[in-house]
């Protein structure tokens, strides 16, 4: 009888068993299986403000979720060709090295222990997020060290609590905390002055913030204390996919700095003259064709997902309800962070 | 009132249909009232209090939630009543009730609910002959598999599009019937006179309830695909939907073997003394009868299962509490919670109290035929 359990259970799992699906064999590369597929498998949050969350219409939306779209038409030549696998803070990289997921977008942070251990490759930041302070605009304070002897509003035994520990240290200011545990109760306690100002990640604040009755009596301090540079991880050990998410990343980088948007970049692919934006839409040279894509792969991701800039102002800009200051991720030559290696 | 009573009396004799239950009715709820709500000064001290916050309360959150609250309109900024704001579930509707599945295929969502809802009705309809129920029973999940996943004439539907209340279904409805056969031969399994058998029940179903489920579903989602060489993956929704079915399976297991253990042992004498073999007699005399009266209690169970299936949002399937997360947190509907998820608790609360209500019911009809 248990045999006919066993036999139950493996023939309800190979009936089910339909949607099994191969990857393809362990040596095949993923850009081949990923073409094979006609579809980009990218593992996103689906509850992360402006990163990845649904729409009303049951449309993945958000910065991560662009990037994904942008890889997509690189290596698709169609931005929509994209399954988003909802993963959550625990399987994400699960995912990743089982092979779910062909790229894992979810806000994840650039981190030693994770490019090390997890069988994950890094591949470039996407947004600088970091610990920001908000506080009461009407102190007129335009900088956190301004702040000396202010009281903090905190969760307790956070690493935010070590990181704001370590600035004022540092610079030997002092500051003086409430402690909440919960974090609605938490803002609910600073909107109402028990506290002169709160700490947490920039894009947290920044959500939490447009929540708020009213929320222009509130300022978001320009510095962060602590560093979170947030990015696309591939599986580990697939150079030639890696290259291709991380310039794929970069070519919409680089299509901002050459000013070339999802407007203008038709035009421009027939009529430029300069010499850096034909290489990046692949009117001169064949740098596609080197990656494994079509010499038109940036120009197909900017045409259909916009350069950097328009994605940041479409998904967490000043038009948006999350109002993101660009703050680090400016362009290098705007004197952010946003430093593309040069296509060519 | 003691000589409108008396008065009544010979009137009740002479016609008892017209006038007199009215004021037999008035007496009675005068009685009942002073039996129930009125017995001690102290039991009426709590009446009247309960019935005060009850009068503060009811106007309040029936304003709040209906006469002040707002229906219609696109965004945040078209709520400006007091009440609650229920624009995130009525324009995110399509969303929480068919997830991301195909505009043009919804009807195959449609069917396959009718097909769920079916179920119910047709426990308790006498007319249909049972062989008719149980096979329509065995051949649901196949079929609401091939109406969702697709296959075999119909367009093909990644499980990456499921989501919402299509997947609370999906689960659970494939779910208790997938493991309703695999209960009942674990609940044989573990009666069985053949000790290797019985051990492997018994550890099985021990095993399985003494683990929480949630452990089970982290389990499929970080641990199996580890097992699996690379490359191959089972789909996320048919990893959680088997976990769901082994740990369902395990306490149906012991539902039935309480079953079992109320059929007279004369029954099964009475069948080997008539020549029957194991399988028939269980499959002819015991099991119909075991079935017949375990309805209710695995209707309840199917409440709870229904329940369980929210927690596969700890794994990264957005069932319909993912969907509302995920709508608390999105920028246009942010600090809306209390809203989206009472609606969740009105969802849950419908569905599970009509059933458990219907399970009652079907309990009640067992003891009237047995009595």
């Amino acid at each position: 009888m248990q045999n006919n359990k066993m036999l139950g259970q493996i023939t309800a799992m190979g009936l089910l068993g339909l949607s099994l699906a191969y990857a393809g064999a362990a040596q095949a590369s993923l850009l081949d299986d990923v073409k094979a597929r006609d579809a980009l498998r990218c593992g996103v949050s689906s509850d992360k403000a402006g990163f990845s969350y649904l729409t009303d219409e049951g449309r993945w939306s958000g910065m991560d979720v662009d990037l994904c779209r942008g890889i997509a038409a690189a290596v698709l030549g169609d931005a929509e060709k994209v399954e988003f696998v909802v993963t959550t803070a625990k399987n994400r990289f699960t995912a990743l090295a089982s092979g779910e997921i062909d790229v894992l977008s979810r806000a994840t942070t650039w981190t030693a222990s994770r490019d090390a251990n997890l069988g994950a490759d890094f591949t470039t930041p996407w947004f600088y997020d970091g610990q920001g302070v908000m506080t009461h605009a009407d102190f007129g304070v335009n900088s956190i060290e301004e702040l000396d002897g202010a009281v903090f509003c905190l969760s307790p035994g956070t690493t935010s609590e070590q990181n704001l520990e370590d600035y004022f240290g540092r610079r030997g200011l002092s500051y003086r905390t409430v402690v909440i545990e919960k974090s609605t109760e938490l803002y609910n306690a600073f909107q109402k002055g028990r506290c002169d100002a709160i700490t947490n990640d920039m894009s947290g604040l920044a959500s939490r913030r447009t929540q708020f009755a009213d929320p222009d009596a509130y300022t978001l301090l320009p510095e962060t204390i602590s560093k979170e540079p947030l990015g696309a991880y591939v599986p580990q050990g697939d150079a030639q996919w890696r290259d291709i998410v991380t310039w794929t990343a970069f070519a919409l980088m680089n299509a901002e700095e050459l000013e070339v948007t999802s407007q203008n970049v038709e035009s421009l692919r027939e009529e430029t003259r300069n010499p850096n934006i034909a290489r990046l839409l692949g009117t001169d040279g064949r740098i596609g064709e080197r990656f494994g894509l079509s010499n038109d792969w940036a120009y197909q991701a900017i045409r259909q997902v916009g350069n950097y800039a328009e994605i940041f102002a479409r998904n967490v800009g000043p038009e948006t309800p999350l109002k993101f200051d660009r703050g680090l991720n400016r362009l290098w030559s705007d004197g952010g962070l946003i430093y593309p290696a040069p296509i060519r | 009132m003691s000589s409108s009573s008396t008065v009544s009396t010979p009137e009740q004799t002479h016609r008892p249909a017209q006038s007199p239950p009215r004021q037999g009715g008035v007496q009675r709820t005068r009685r009942w009232v002073k039996r129930h709500l009125f017995p001690t000064p102290f039991q009426s001290l709590l009446t009247l209090v309960t019935l005060a916050l009850l009068a503060w309360f009811v106007p309040r959150a029936l304003d709040w939630l209906i006469l002040s609250a707002t229906f219609s309109g696109d965004s945040q900024a078209d709520c400006l009543g007091d009440g609650a704001c229920w624009l995130p579930v009525t324009q995110r509707i399509e969303l929480f009730v068919y997830g991301f599945y195909p505009d043009t295929q919804t009807w195959r969502v449609n069917i396959a609910f009718a097909l769920s809802a079916a179920i119910f009705p047709l426990l308790y309809l006498k007319r249909i002959d049972r062989r008719w129920v149980l096979g329509y029973l065995v051949a649901l999940p196949f079929v609401m598999w091939w109406l969702l996943k697709g296959g075999a004439g119909l367009a093909e539907v990644s499980s990456t599009k499921f989501a919402g209340i299509l997947v609370t279904v999906f689960l659970g409805v494939i779910g208790m019937l997938f493991a309703l056969p695999i209960g009942i031969l674990l609940a044989l399994g573990r009666r069985s006179s053949k000790p290797a058998i019985k051990l492997l029940s018994v550890l099985y179903i021990e095993l399985v309830r003494s683990v929480p489920v949630i452990t089970l579903l982290f389990m499929a989602s970080l641990m199996i695909q580890l097992f699996f060489p690379e490359g191959f993956t089972i789909d996320i929704l048919l990893r959680v939907l088997i976990v769901l079915i082994m740990f369902t399976a395990a306490y149906m297991a012991e539902t039935i073997r309480g079953g079992l253990q109320g059929i007279p042992r004369g029954q099964y004498e009475a069948a080997k003394a008539l020549g029957f073999s194991y399988w028939k007699t269980m499959g002819l005399i015991i099991l119909p009868q075991v079935l017949r009266n375990t309805i209710p209690p695995l209707l309840t169970q199917f409440i709870g299962l229904f329940k369980e299936t929210t927690l596969v949002v700890v794994v990264g399937v957005l069932d319909i509490v993912g969907i509302a997360m995920s709508t608390t947190s999105a920028p246009e509907w942010l600090g809306l919670e209390h809203e989206v998820y009472l609606f969740l608790a009105m969802f849950f609360f419908t569905i599970c109290f009509a059933l458990s209500r219907y399970a009652r019911h079907l309990e009640k009809q067992l003891e009237k035929s047995r009595s």
